[in-house]
């Protein structure tokens, strides 16, 4: 017997002559009080993002990628990783392309292992795609692809990330519910409140531990 | 005192910390303003006492509800995480577990490991084992980072430097990272980031723990505020999750309501940072994560507990850490008089099942049984009961049958059990309890001076010199 089944087999011995309780989960307890008003949903979002110094900007289909470039021109950053085979990826390299913004585009469309240490020394911003997000805990909702791979959205100190207004969700169980999470998860799904912090020196809080040091999130108001 | 780091306390030391640790003032208060703080954190993430009543019945159920078909829900984790490309071992014991993790390591040859927090590692205490054989392990939690710096061991489950204040870090960091002198604690975190990061893409595995782990899909959650987490799990190229057989939960929506009460009891957040969900290695197309996910299942006494109806609620625990936050006992000695690696009223009710009552047997008895514990567990582990029922597992005959606990009657006596008897005749007896109490109350002149423990700090009780059913007798026949 290895130990999986010497484990299995005293679990089961235990529960001999016992009935599994039955699931009479509690959707209302979850639903209720997490609801908005549809015209509150960005406000509350927005919110609950600023209570843990996440910024957001309200912005428009058409309009974001100006936004993008003043919001790094103001931070003096020269540079920006992208996600190139993305819609707002290619959205972004041709507005720069057009403009001739005094930019930089880095594309993420190598394995990390070819280029790792400028991915973690030399990449200050990148910019993502979001799924959707929350608006009961302020929440970013992050679906990786091979398109738009996960460490774009953790090492760069600046992570800028585009929300569609329509896909703002009242709570966590109505988006797992209307995406059917349960039918099957990407190898890496995330929810993101914030830029990464920590209180663990004397309980005092501290921005950029390891992840991005800001998050500003664009919200696409027509979409 | 608090500033030198010495040999980890055991528990059997117990008694002997616990005075040491209240006799270190910066200590304690260090603790008593962290503990303040979480209590009122907590408290103002629940308004509406109705919402949380009904979600901590809620959280109860659902785990409750877990256990209940914990082996079949094992196997179909294991089933599902195996299809999606992840490698399930399972471990008895933690030489079981450290062997697993070891052989993972002679695999890829890897010589350096980063951590995400992880208490079953220290439970296994990884680092140690790893390090005893050339693999160095990192930690990179902040906490946990500087708590190793101190060669010490976390002091609270989910903030574990949090006996130590930021003047105390701000030395540490000054001797062992050549820095200059700051108690900014920004500055402070963007040390720990730099000294970090390197750390991240040069280690060859990672490792982490798991909150939840998820049947119906495969899925390892886990949650976290510093990102070091999803570094640790996702640029090694190997990521290997140690946790208990008792984390799993039924279907990805049960997570919901466990997920609020954690963050909520936790840290008084609505929500952590970063929500972390895995569900699988790097695909073929993909550009980022690893190439090899591991999970490691323990036991390690956790099969002990559940095998007692009673006892089996000790695993609905979601390691929230709002027990010892709330423990007067807690926050007076401290994480680390314990001598274990939960703290605090939960680890009195687990680490029984881990080492044995003879390796820890006065930890249920160090409770004022307040009850403050039971009230907050935001699964509603009925913590003060299981304390009990843990003392009468401490004094049974240690042969009796049927066991429940490893090193039953760890605090057996004769002499106790002898006195409890006669003490049970006298009282279930009206004319010995009379004669009993009359001799008390007229020989009341011999009672000693020092009675043990009790008159160290104490004077002796002395016997009234008449019973009161005799004052009151009287009383009654004066009317
Ligand atoms: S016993 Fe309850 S309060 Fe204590 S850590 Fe576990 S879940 Fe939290």
């Amino acid at each position: 017997m290895n130990a999986k089944e010497r484990i299995l087999g005293k679990l089961r011995g235990s529960l001999q002559g016992t009935t599994p309780i039955v699931d009479d989960y509690d959707i209302e307890l979850l639903n209720e009080p997490w609801r908005y008003p549809p015209a509150e949903r960005v406000a509350r979002l927005r919110q609950m993002l600023g209570a843990v110094h996440g910024e957001s900007q309200l912005s428009s289909t058409t309009g974001w990628p100006m936004q993008v470039i003043e919001a790094l021109a103001q931070r003096n950053i020269g540079e920006l990783l992208i996600a190139p085979t993305t819609p707002h990826g290619q959205q972004f390299a041709d507005f720069v392309a057009r403009t001739g913004a005094p930019l930089r585009l880095k594309a993420y469309d190598r394995p990390v292992e070819e280029w790792k240490d400028e991915l973690f020394f030399r990449t200050p911003a990148s910019l993502t795609g979001t799924l959707g997000g929350i608006a009961a805990t302020g929440s970013l909702v992050l679906w990786p692809t091979p398109q738009e791979p996960r460490l774009m959205s953790l090492v760069p100190p600046l992570h800028m990330a585009l929300l569609k207004a329509s896909e703002v969700l009242d709570n966590l169980y109505q988006f797992m519910h209307a995406h059917r999470w349960a039918d099957g998860m990407p190898t890496n799904a995330l929810l993101v409140s914030g830029p990464s912090k920590t209180a663990d020196i004397q309980q005092t809080l501290a921005y950029g531990a390891h992840g991005p040091k800001e998050l500003l999130v664009l919200i696409l108001e027509d979409a | 005192m608090s500033d030198v780091a010495h040999a980890p306390a055991q528990p059997i030391a117990f008694k002997r910390n616990a005075r040491e640790a209240l006799a270190d003032p910066q200590l304690r208060r260090n603790f008593r303003g962290a503990m303040d703080f979480l209590m009122d954190k907590r408290r103002s993430q629940f308004p509406d006492g109705d919402e949380l009543e009904r979600l901590r019945a809620f959280g109860n159920r659902v785990r409750a509800r877990a256990l209940s078909k914990l082996p079949e829900l094992l196997e179909r984790l294991d089933a599902r995480l195996s299809r999606n490309g992840v490698k399930v071992h399972w471990a008895e014991t933690v030489d079981e577990a450290n062997a697993i993790v070891h052989r993972i390591v002679e695999q890829h040859a890897a010589k350096k490991i980063i951590k995400g927090k992880s208490m079953v590692s220290e439970e296994m205490e990884m680092n140690h084992y790893l390090g005893d054989r050339g693999v160095d392990c990192l930690e990179s939690d902040m906490g946990e980072f500087i708590v190793q710096l101190r060669a010490e061991k976390p002091a609270h489950i989910i903030m574990p430097a949090i006996h130590l204040n930021a003047g105390q870090v701000a030395q540490l960091f000054h001797d062992k990272l050549e820095v200059d002198y700051t108690e900014d604690v920004d500055r402070l975190i963007q040390i720990g980031r730099e000294t970090l990061r390197r750390n991240f893409f040069e280690a060859d595995i990672g490792v982490s723990g798991v909150n939840f782990a998820i049947a119906e899909t495969g899925t390892l959650l886990l949650v976290e505020n510093e990102g070091n987490g999803r570094m640790s799990t996702t640029v090694p190229p190997v990521h290997i999750a140690v946790t208990g057989i008792e984390k799993v939960v039924e279907n990805l929506r049960d997570v919901i309501p466990l997920l609020s009460l954690l963050t909520r009891s936790a840290t008084g957040q609505a929500i952590t940072t970063y929500v972390n969900m895995i569900s699988g290695p790097r695909k073929a197309d993909e550009l980022d994560g690893p190439q090899e996910v591991h999970l490691v299942l323990l036991d390690n006494g956790r099969s002990q507990a559940f095998a007692d109806g009673e006892l089996r609620q000790t695993l609905n625990c979601i390691r929230c850490g709002a027990c010892m936050n709330h423990c007067p006992v807690y926050t007076r000695i401290g994480g680390h008089a314990y001598g274990t690696v939960y703290p605090g009223p939960i680890g009195k009710i687990v680490t029984p099942h881990m080492l044995g009552l003879d390796a820890t047997r006065d930890l249920p008895t160090a409770s004022s049984m307040c009850g403050a514990c039971g009230e907050v567990c935001p699964v509603k582990i009925p913590i003060p009961s299981l304390l009990r029922r843990l003392r009468e597992e401490a004094v049974r005959a240690p042969a009796a049958a049927p066991q429940h606990v490893r090193g039953q009657g760890a605090k057996y006596s004769r002499k106790e059990t002898m006195v409890w008897k006669a003490w049970r005749t006298l009282n279930t007896s009206p004319a010995l309890y009379r004669a009993a109490l009359y001799a008390g109350t007229r020989l009341r002149a011999l009672m000693p001076a020092h009675i043990g423990p009790w008159t160290d700090h104490r004077s002796a009780p002395k016997p009234a010199a008449r019973t009161l059913h005799e004052l009151a007798r009287e009383h009654l026949g004066d009317q």
